[in-house]
C-alpha cells in the first residue's frame, strides 16, 4: 500500500486523480438499493394492532383448545400393567425365568363398547429406546436389503454385529431388544357360555406405509426368505431367525411390520408401540363390546430388572389421533392467557399512554 | 563495520559482496505454494476457528462422538472458505500493486550510458537519473541536479502528506559532475552512512571522493516515494534499496483497531463457554447417577462399551459428548456474519449519493470495514480546525481603506443572491476565481484614488509569496500562508499585479502598466513582531516602506496625525471580527534617502552579527517602522466549509462532545469556535487556561471547576492529588450550565506532565465545548488517549492534515477529510469523505442504522442459537443423559449455515427502525448508542432467558403433544425422527416469527429471505427426507419419510402453533410494554410518537435565528499570517529565484549558502527560543522556504510516533538549534 508514488497512479481509495484524466464521475449510482431506500412497509406495533392480536388469539384458542380437549375425551381408552411386579399380579410368576414360556392371564372389563377401529398397543416405561448408543444401533443399509450390508453389517451395530462369526441380521442392539410378548384378547360373551370368544387381531397395516414398502427390503434374490438370509444368524436374544417372525411372506423377514414397529424407535422413555389392529366389523355391532374380557400373555419379555413396565393399551381413534389431553389443555389455558394479557395490556396502556404523553410533549 | 553501511558508487561488484537486498518489494503475504497452509494457520489462530477445529477432532473420537462430523465441518469449511478468499483476493491485489511498482522504468547509468532498466534491478551504488515529475526509485544521495546550487525539489505527499515542495541539495563537489556521463560513470565516490532505519528526518554519512572527506545529512537523500518537481533532471546514487528504503522500513503493519461490541464478543463467547461447561457437568452429573441407577441394569439391552469400567468413566466421555452437542452455543458463524454485516454497511457509505462531493468527485469511503457499529456509538469528537472546520482557503472579503469600507457583509451576501458579482474583464491578469461582491472599490481603484492605489500597492508588495508564470499571463502564486496568497490576489484583481521577483527587484503590472520595483530590504515577519515590512525604491525613485501586520502592534507604530483615522478603522475592525473574519492593519512610510542609507548600514551590520543576530535585527527593524501612516486594513474570511454550525449543532444535540484540536492561534480557533457554534454567545462562560507551570494551571482548572459545579471542587480534592488512587474511570458531571474551555498545547503538554490530567479531564468534560490549540500531533494524540483512558466511551478523530495523522490513529475511529493538505489522513483513517458536515449523515444516519443492526443481530443470533442448542440439554433429562441429539443431524449442520443465516442477515443489512430524515431530525436518537443501550451483557443475559423459555417451549410442547399418542389412523408418532420434525419446524417457525417482529423495515428484501428461508427449510425437508436420496445413502438418510407421515398431522401442525404462540405472545408483550413503562428516546420517538414526528416532518419548525451580539473585541486580533518565519532571508538570498546562471561566480554562490545556512541556524535557535512548540503545533506544513531546517516530520507512517515524540521534546527543550 505504501508504493503509490507516480501521481498519475489512481491510489487505491486515494482521492480522484490526474486532472485532464477522463473525467469520470464517481458519483454512486442513484438505485433505491444503494441508497437504502427501497420501499418497504414499516409496521409498528401500536395499542392498535397489538391488543386485538392478543384478543384474537383468545378468541380463536379458547374454541379449539375447547374442540380438542371433546374429541380427546371422547376416545376410550383402557390401560392394563401387566408388568407383574405386585405380588398379586397374574403375571407376578412370570418375574422369575425359570417358567417357559410363561403364559399369564388378565381380567379386565370394558364398561362402555369400543366404537370403530380398535388399536391395540403394548407400552414400555423407563425404556430407554432413545438412548444414543441404543438409536444408532442399526444397520439401515441392511434393513433396507443392500445385500453387502447383510453380510458386513454397519459398526455401529457393535457389539450385536456377529455372532460367532455369523453376521447377524437384523444387527444391533434395537433389532435385538424387538417385543416379543405375545399378546391375544379373548371377549367373554356372557356369563352363561364360559367359553370365550378371541377376538381377531390384525398383524398388518401396523406399520408406516413408507417403512413397510420403501425404507425396510428384504434382501433381494430368488428363492425363499431362508435362502436369501443364508450365511446370517438371528440376533443374540431372538428365539428364531428374522425370516421366521411371520407365516406370511410379505410380513415376513425385515417387512415383518412387528420388527418394523420395534425399529421406529420411540423419542421418549415411555412409549406405546402399535402391537395389533382391531379392524371394525360392521356397523351395527361395537368392535369391542362393554363386558368383560381377558388377555392372555405369553410373557417373555424381561423388564423387571431395570424397573420398567409393559402395559397393553386399547384405544379407539379420532380425527386427530389417540387420547391426548394435553393440547386441548394447552390451547384453552394459553388462549384465556392471551385473553387475559390483553385486558392487563389495554390497562396498561390506558393508565400509562396519558402520562407519558404529556412527558413527551414537554420534551418536544 | 557492523554499524554502518559501506557502499561505492559505480562498484556493484562491491556492494553486492556485502548482500544489500535488490530494489524489489513485496508485500504480498502468501504465494500459491505457501496461501493454503500459511493462511490456514493465520485462520486456526483465531479463537472461534480453533476451537471448531478442537470440536472436529473431539467429533474424531469415536467413544465420545455425538454428532456426525460433518455437522461442524461443512460449517467450518464453510467460514473459513469464505475467509481465505477474502484473504487470497486482498493478497493478490498486493501483488498486482507489487509487480506494478517493481516493473516500473527507471534510468541506470551502466558503461557511461543512460540505460532503462526496471525498478527492481536497480542496486546498491547504482548511478540512476531522474526526470522531473517522476517518482524516486529508492532513498538516493543527491549527485547533482539541473537546478543552480544543486538544489532539487521534491513533493513528499506520499511520505508525510505535505503537499508542499521540499528542497534538497546536493554538495557542490558532486554537483560539478553535473550531468557528464563520464564523469559521472567514473564517479567512484565512498559512502558510509547509517544502517537502514525508519527515521525519516536522519541520516547522517561520510562521502570519501578523490581523498576528501564531505558530510553528508538529509539534505541530501532524496527518499523512495517523493516526487521529484520543477527540477528538470537529477542523479544521484543509491544507498538504500527495497525494503531497506525508508519508506519500506517505515510501512509497518497497520495498528489494528477492535470495537466496543469486538471485546463485548469476546467476553460473551466467554461467557458461553462458562456456562456450556456448567450444562455439560450437570448433565455428566445426571448420567453417572441414571447410569448407575438404570443404565447398570438396563444392559440386557444395551451392554455398556466395554472401554466403559464404571458410570464415572462414562459420565466423563459423556460431558466431551455434549461439549460437542452443545457447541451451538458458540455459533461458529458469529464472527463471519459480523463481518458480513460491517462489510454491506460499509458499503452503504460507499455508496451514499449524499456523502459525495462532486466538485472534488470525491464519494464517502469506508477504508475500514471492521469498525462500522462504534459509529452509532461515538460520544466524542476530536476535530482539527484546518481544512477541516474550515476550508482553508482565505477569501478576501472586505477591506477599509482610508476610513471607507468596502465589501458585503457576509450576511447580505447570502440573502441577495443575485447580488452583482465585480467585473474584473478590464484586467487581462486577474484570477477568474476571484470574486468580489462591491463594485464601488472597482470604482475607486479605476478613478484613480490615491489611497486605494497606495493601499493595493502596498499589498502587491509587501509579502513573500513566489509568482510562477509557465504560461503567459497565467500566474500561480506560491504563498506560504493562504492569508498571504488571498491578500496579493486581491491586489493582483484590482490591478495591481505582482508578476515577478528576483532577489531585488519585483515586477509589477499596475493598472495594466509594467514596473519594477527596487526590493532593498524585507523585514521579515516573527511571531513576536507581528508584522512584515519590506523597503523599496519605486520606478519614480522613491523609498517606501510598506507595513502589514497585527491591528494592536500596528497601532503604536502610527503617526500621530493618523489619529481620526485609526479610530475609524478600529471600528471598522471591530466589525470584521464580528463577522469572524481575520484581520490586518496596512500602513505606509515615505523614507528620506539619507535616513534610508544610514540604517542600511546598521540593518548589515546587524545582519551579518554572530550573535544575538536576531535580537539585534529586530531593533533595528524598530528603528524604521515607525510613523508610519495607515492606508487601511483587509479582511480575509478563513472559510468555513459548507453546513458546518449546522453539523455541530445536530451532534451536539445528539449528546456528542466537540473538542477541537488545533495548531492554529488561541485567537483564531476561538473566533472558529465562535463562527461554527461549538462556543456561542449565551454560554455562561469560556475558560482560558494558558499557565505554564503547575500552580497556575491547578489554579485556572480549580477556578473553572469552582464555577461549574462547586460541590465537585470539594468532594474530588482528595482524588486528584494522590495519584495512586488514580480512578479507573472518571464519572460524568453535569455542570450548571454551557462552558467552553480553551487550552493553548503548552498548558496542556504542562498538564499532562504535572498530573492534572484528571484535573482536566473533569473539567473539559464538564464543558460543553473545548477548544485546544497549538497542539503538536503528538499532543493531540495525547488528548485522544486520555479521554479514551478515563472514559468509557467512543471517540472518533477527524482531520485532514498529516499532523491529525496521530490523532486519527489513536481514535477509535479515524475520519480523515480528503482536502487540501495531502492525503495521509485519509490514508490512515478509518472512513475519508470530503466536507465536515458529511459527519453527521455518517453517524447519526449510517451509525446509528449500523449500530442497530448490529445490535438486533446479535441479540437475535444468541437467541436463536440458544434456543436450538438448549432444547438438547432439555432432552438430556429423557434420554438417559446419552448426548442423543433432538434434530436430525442435517438440520444441525444447515440450521446455522443456511436457514436461519439469511433472514437475519437481511435484517442486519435492510433494517432502519427510522429513516435517514427522522434520525438527522432528532439526534436524540443517537444517544442509545452513546450508553450502550441496544447490545450490552444485560441485553445479552435477556437473550439467554428468553432462549430458555423459548427452548423449553419448544422442547415440551412437542414432547407433551406426541408422549404416547398416535397418528389419526391409529400408528405411531412418538418416535424419535416425528419428535425431531416437530421440533424443528417449530424451532424454524419460531426463528422466523422471532424475527419478523424483530424487523421493522420490510422491503421486498425481508420478505424474500425471511419467508423464502421458512420455504427452502420445507423444500429442504422434502429433499433429505425423499425416498431417492434416503435410499442412496440409507444410512446417512435416515429420515426417509418423516416428513410425509408427520407433516399430514393436524396434531402436529396444532403444536407447531402452540409452540409458536407461546413463544412470540411473551415477546409481542413486552415490545408492547417496554416503551410504556421504561421508555427510552428511541421508543418515545419512533413507536409512539409517529404521528408527531410526521407532523413535524410536514412543517418543519424553521431554525431559530440566533441573534448575533457584538463580541467583546479581546477576540479581534486574529492577524492574517501563519506563524513561522517568513521567506525573506531566502528571498534575498536568491535562492528561491530560479536563475539557472550557472555562470556566476561560485564564490559568491558559496557566500550566499553560508549566509543562509547561518541565518538558518540563528532563526531555528530563536523559534524555538521564542515559543518553542509553535513551529510543530502549526497546522500549517512546516517552514516551507527554509531550505531544510525543518525536517520533515512523518506522523504518517506507522512507528514514527516515536519520530514526533523527539521532535516535540526537542521542540520543547529548546535544543533544536542543534540539529540544523
Amino acid at each position: 500500500m505504501a508504493m503509490n508514488c507516480n501521481p498519475k497512479d489512481e491510489v487505491d481509495g486515494g482521492p480522484p486523480c490526474a486532472p485532464g484524466g477522463a473525467a469520470k464521475t464517481r458519483r454512486p449510482d442513484n438505485t433505491a438499493f444503494k441508497q437504502q431506500r427501497l420501499p418497504a412497509w414499516q409496521p409498528i406495533l401500536t395499542a392498535g394492532t397489538v391488543l386485538p392480536t392478543f384478543f384474537i388469539v383468545g378468541l380463536i384458542f379458547i374454541p379449539i383448545g375447547i374442540g380438542i380437549f371433546v374429541t380427546s375425551n371422547n376416545i376410550r381408552e383402557i390401560e392394563i400393567d401387566y408388568t407383574g411386579t405386585e405380588p398379586s399380579s397374574p403375571c407376578n410368576k412370570c418375574l422369575s425365568s425359570n417358567v417357559t414360556p410363561c403364559v399369564c392371564t388378565i381380567n379386565f372389563t370394558l364398561e362402555k363398547a369400543f366404537e370403530g377401529n380398535v388399536f391395540m398397543y403394548y407400552g414400555l416405561s423407563n425404556f430407554y429406546q432413545n438412548h444414543r448408543r441404543y438409536v444408532k444401533s442399526r444397520d439401515d443399509s441392511q434393513l433396507n436389503g443392500d445385500p453387502r450390508a447383510l453380510v458386513n453389517p454397519s459398526k455401529e451395530c457393535e457389539p450385536y454385529r456377529r455372532n460367532e462369526d455369523l453376521p447377524i441380521a437384523p444387527c444391533g442392539a434395537i433389532a435385538n431388544s424387538m417385543f416379543n410378548d405375545t399378546l391375544e384378547l379373548f371377549l367373554i360373551t356372557n356369563d352363561s357360555d364360559p367359553t370365550p370368544k378371541p377376538i381377531l387381531l390384525q398383524r398388518k397395516g401396523i406399520a408406516w406405509w413408507t417403512d413397510k414398502h420403501v425404507k425396510f427390503r428384504n434382501p433381494p434374490g430368488e428363492g425363499t426368505l431362508e435362502e436369501r438370509f443364508k450365511g446370517t444368524t438371528k440376533p443374540v436374544n431372538w428365539p428364531k431367525p428374522v425370516y421366521m417372525l411371520d407365516s406370511e411372506d410379505d410380513n415376513n423377514g425385515f417387512i415383518n411390520e412387528d420388527l418394523i414397529v420395534w425399529m421406529r424407535t420411540a423419542a421418549l422413555p415411555t412409549f406405546r408401540k402399535l402391537y395389533r389392529l382391531i379392524e371394525r366389523t360392521d356397523d351395527l355391532h361395537p368392535t369391542l363390546p362393554a363386558g368383560q374380557y381377558y388377555l392372555n400373555i405369553t410373557y417373555n419379555y424381561p423388564v423387571h430388572s431395570f424397573d420398567g413396565r409393559k402395559r397393553m393399551i386399547l384405544s379407539t381413534i379420532s380425527w386427530m389421533g389417540g387420547k391426548n389431553p394435553f393440547l386441548g389443555i394447552a390451547y384453552i389455558t394459553v388462549g384465556s392467557i392471551s385473553f387475559l394479557l390483553g385486558v392487563v395490556l389495554l390497562v396498561i396502556n390506558h393508565k400509562y399512554r396519558n402520562s407519558s404523553n404529556t412527558a413527551d410533549t414537554m420534551a418536544f | 563495520s557492523e554499524n554502518e553501511r559501506l557502499l561505492q558508487a559505480n562498484n556493484r561488484e562491491l556492494t553486492s559482496s556485502f548482500g544489500y537486498p535488490d530494489n524489489a518489494i513485496k508485500t504480498s503475504k502468501y504465494n500459491a505454494l505457501n496461501f493454503l497452509p500459511m493462511n490456514l494457520f493465520e485462520q486456526f489462530r483465531k479463537l472461534a476457528n480453533a476451537y471448531f477445529l478442537v470440536l472436529v477432532f473431539l467429533q474424531m473420537i469415536p467413544q465420545i462422538s455425538s454428532l456426525a462430523s460433518y455437522t461442524t465441518v461443512i460449517p467450518l469449511m464453510v467460514v473459513l472458505s469464505i475467509t481465505a478468499v477474502k484473504d487470497a483476493i486482498d493478497d493478490l491485489k498486493r501483488h498486482q500493486s507489487d509487480h506494478q511498482v517493481n516493473n516500473r522504468s527507471v534510468l541506470l547509468l551502466v558503461d557511461g550510458r543512460m540505460e532503462e532498466d526496471k525498478w527492481m534491478n536497480v542496486q546498491v551504488g547504482d548511478i540512476i537519473k531522474l526526470k522531473n515529475n517522476e517518482c524516486v526509485t529508492a532513498d538516493i544521495l543527491l549527485l547533482s541536479s539541473s537546478e543552480s546550487h544543486g538544489l532539487a525539489y521534491v513533493e513528499t505527499a506520499e511520505l508525510d502528506g505535505e503537499t508542499n515542495l521540499k528542497v534538497k541539495q546536493a554538495l557542490s563537489v558532486t554537483n560539478d559532475l553535473e550531468d557528464n556521463l563520464e564523469l559521472l560513470s567514473t564517479f567512484d565516490g565512498e559512502i558510509k552512512c547509517d544502517l537502514p532505519n525508519n527515521k525519516l528526518d536522519r541520516f547522517t554519512g561520510i562521502l570519501t571522493y578523490k581523498g576528501q572527506k564531505y558530510l553528508l545529512d538529509h539534505d541530501k537523500l532524496l527518499l523512495r516515494g517523493c516526487i521529484l518537481r520543477n527540477t528538470d533532471w537529477c542523479y544521484g546514487v543509491v544507498v538504500y534499496t527495497g525494503p531497506d528504503t525508508k519508506l519500506m522500513q517505515n510501512s509497518g503493519k497497520a495498528i489494528f483497531k477492535r470495537t466496543q461490541m469486538d471485546q463485548l464478543l469476546n467476553v460473551l463467547v466467554l461467557w458461553i463457554f462458562l456456562l456450556l461447561a456448567i450444562m455439560c457437568f450437570i448433565i455428566a452429573v445426571g448420567h453417572g447417577i441414571w447410569q448407575s441407577k438404570i443404565g447398570y441394569y438396563f444392559q440386557i439391552f444395551l451392554p455398556w462399551e466395554n472401554y466403559v469400567s464404571s458410570s464415572v468413566v462414562s459420565a466423563t466421555l459423556i460431558y466431551w459428548s455434549y461439549i460437542i452437542i452443545l457447541n451451538t452455543m458458540v455459533p461458529i458463524s458469529l464472527y463471519i456474519s459480523v463481518e458480513i454485516i460491517r462489510l454491506g454497511n460499509s458499503f452503504y457509505i460507499n455508496w451514499d449519493r449524499k456523502m459525495f462531493y462532486a466538485p472534488k468527485n470525491t464519494p464517502a469511503q469506508a477504508r475500514t470495514t471492521t469498525l462500522n457499529e462504534e459509529l452509532g456509538q461515538v460520544k466524542y469528537v476530536f476535530s482539527d480546525k484546518t481544512g477541516t472546520l474550515t476550508q482553508n482557503i482565505m477569501t478576501f472579503n472586505r477591506c477599509s481603506i482610508n476610513g471607507k469600507v468596502y465589501g458585503m457583509h457576509n450576511c447580505h451576501k447570502r440573502l441577495i443572491k443575485k447580488y452583482k458579482k465585480v467585473d474584473f474583464s478590464y484586467n487581462k491578469l486577474a484570477n477568474p476565481n476571484f470574486l468580489f461582491y462591491d463594485n464601488t472599490l472597482v470604482e475607486a481603484v479605476k478613478s484613480g484614488d490615491k489611497w486605494v492605489h497606495l493601499f493595493f500597492l502596498s499589498l502587491s508588495l509587501c509579502h513573500t509569496v513566489m509568482s510562477e508564470e509557465k504560461v503567459e499571463g497565467e500566474l500561480v502564486y506560491q504563498a506560504q500562508s493562504p492569508d498571504e496568497g488571498a491578500l496579493v490576489t486581491a491586489a493582483r484583481n484590482f490591478g495591481f499585479v505582482f508578476r515577478a521577483r528576483t532577489s531585488d527587484t519585483i515586477t509589477m503590472v499596475e493598472m495594466g502598466e509594467t514596473k519594477v520595483y527596487q526590493l532593498l530590504a524585507i523585514l521579515d515577519f516573527s511571531n513576536v513582531r507581528k508584522r512584515m515590512s519590506v523597503i523599496v525604491r519605486t520606478p519614480e525613485d522613491q523609498l517606501l516602506l510598506f507595513c502589514k501586520g497585527a491591528d494592536t502592534i500596528i497601532c503604536e507604530l502610527l503617526h500621530s496625525s493618523c489619529k481620526d483615522l485609526t479610530n475609524v478603522t478600529m471600528e471598522h475592525l471591530d466589525d470584521f471580527a464580528t463577522e469572524g473574519l481575520r484581520t490586518l492593519m496596512v500602513a505606509y512610510r515615505e523614507l528620506d534617502v539619507t535616513f534610508f542609507q544610514a540604517w542600511r548600514h546598521k540593518h548589515s551590520v546587524a545582519y551579518l552579527s554572530l550573535e544575538d543576530r536576531e535580537n539585534k535585527l529586530s531593533i533595528v527593524y524598530e528603528e524604521i517602522e515607525k510613523d508610519l501612516m495607515l492606508l487601511g486594513a483587509t479582511a480575509i474570511e478563513d472559510k468555513l466549509q459548507d453546513a458546518v454550525p449546522e453539523t455541530i449543532i445536530t451532534l451536539s444535540k445528539a449528546k456528542i462532545k466537540i473538542w477541537v484540536l488545533t495548531g492554529d492561534k488561541q485567537e483564531t480557533a476561538v473566533n472558529i469556535a465562535y463562527s461554527c457554534s461549538i462556543f456561542e454567545e449565551d454560554m455562561d462562560g469560556v475558560f482560558m487556561v494558558q499557565g505554564n507551570n503547575y500552580e497556575t494551571i491547578c489554579q485556572e482548572l480549580r477556578t473553572a471547576r469552582a464555577k461549574m459545579k462547586p460541590e465537585s471542587v470539594l468532594e474530588s480534592d482528595p482524588t486528584n492529588i494522590c495519584l495512586p488512587m488514580k480512578p479507573k474511570i472518571v464519572p460524568d458531571e453535569v455542570p450548571k450550565g454551557r462552558y467552553g474551555l480553551v487550552i493553548n498545547g503548552y498548558s496542556l503538554a504542562c498538564a499532562l506532565e504535572e498530573n492534572l490530567e484528571l484535573e482536566l479531564l473533569q473539567v473539559a468534560c464538564m464543558c460543553k465545548g473545548v477548544i485546544c490549540c497549538r497542539m503538536t500531533p503528538l499532543q493531540k494524540a495525547q488528548v485522544v488517549q486520555l479521554v479514551k483512558r478515563y472514559k468509557k466511551v467512543v471517540t472518533l478523530a477527524i482531520g485532514d492534515g498529516a499532523n491529525d495523522v496521530s490523532m486519527i490513529k489513536a481514535a477509535h475511529i479515524g475520519v480523515g477529510i480528503s482536502g487540501l493538505e495531502g492525503m495521509q489522513a485519509m490514508l490512515n483513517s478509518d472512513f475519508s469523505f470530503s466536507q465536515f458536515h458529511y459527519l453527521q449523515r455518517l453517524l447519526l444516519v449510517h451509525g446509528r442504522w449500523t449500530y442497530n443492526r448490529m445490535c438486533k443481530f446479535l441479540s437475535f443470533f444468541f437467541y436463536k442459537n440458544f434456543v436450538f442448542t438448549l432444547v438438547h440439554f432439555w432432552y438430556a433429562f429423557y434420554n438417559g443423559f446419552s448426548a442423543q441429539t433432538v434434530y436430525d443431524s442435517w438440520f444441525i449442520a444447515c440450521y446455522n449455515l443456511i436457514y436461519t443465516s439469511l433472514p437475519v442477515l437481511g435484517l442486519s443489512l435492510f433494517d432502519q427502525d427510522v429513516n435517514e430524515t427522522w434520525s438527522l431530525c432528532f439526534p436524540e436518537l443517537y444517544e442509545a448508542g452513546q450508553h450502550n443501550l441496544s447490545f450490552n451483557k444485560k441485553k445479552f443475559m435477556d437473550c439467554v432467558l428468553h432462549g430458555i423459555y423459548s427452548s423449553f417451549v419448544l422442547f415440551f410442547v412437542p414432547m407433551w403433544t406426541i408422549c404416547s399418542s398416535e397418528c389419526s389412523d391409529g400408528k405411531d408418532i412418538s418416535d424419535f425422527q416425528t419428535f425431531s420434525l416437530i421440533v424443528q419446524t417449530s424451532l424454524m417457525c419460531v426463528v422466523t416469527m422471532q424475527i419478523a417482529l424483530k424487523t421493522t423495515y420490510w422491503t421486498v428484501m425481508s420478505h424474500l429471505l425471511i419467508w423464502g428461508s421458512l420455504g427452502f427449510y420445507f423444500c429442504m425437508l422434502f429433499l433429505l427426507y425423499s425416498d431417492g436420496l434416503c435410499l442412496m445413502f440409507p444410512n446417512i438418510f435416515q429420515f426417509l419419510g418423516v416428513a410425509r407421515n408427520s407433516l399430514s398431522e393436524t396434531q402436529l401442525w396444532l403444536s407447531v402453533v402452540l409452540s409458536t404462540v407461546l413463544c412470540v405472545i411473551p415477546t409481542v408483550g413486552y415490545i408492547f410494554i417496554k416503551p410504556l413503562l421504561f421508555p427510552v428516546s428511541v421508543d418515545k420517538v419512533g413507536a409512539r410518537q409517529l404521528p408527531r414526528i410526521r407532523h413535524c416532518m410536514k412543517y418543519p419548525v424553521p431554525p431559530p435565528k440566533r441573534a448575533r451580539l457584538k463580541r467583546p473585541s479581546f477576540r479581534r486580533s486574529a492577524y492574517a499570517f501563519s506563524h513561522q518565519q517568513g521567506f525573506g532571508a531566502i528571498i534575498t538570498s536568491g535562492k528561491m529565484t530560479k536563475l539557472r546562471s550557472k555562470k556566476k561566480d561560485k564564490l559568491l554562490r558559496k557566500s550566499h549558502l553560508m549566509l543562509v545556512s547561518h541565518h538558518r541556524f540563528q532563526a531555528s535557535s530563536q523559534t524555538s527560543n521564542v515559543e518553542g512548540v509553535e513551529r510543530d503545533s502549526v497546522g500549517l506544513p512546516p517552514a516551507r522556504g527554509r531550505v531544510s531546517s525543518c525536517p520533515a516530520r512523518l506522523p504518517g507512517l506507522s512507528g514514527s510516533f516515536q519520530g514526533v515524540t523527539c521532535e516535540a521534546l526537542v521542540g520543547r527543550g529548546g535544543s533544536r538549534g542543534e540539529r540544523a
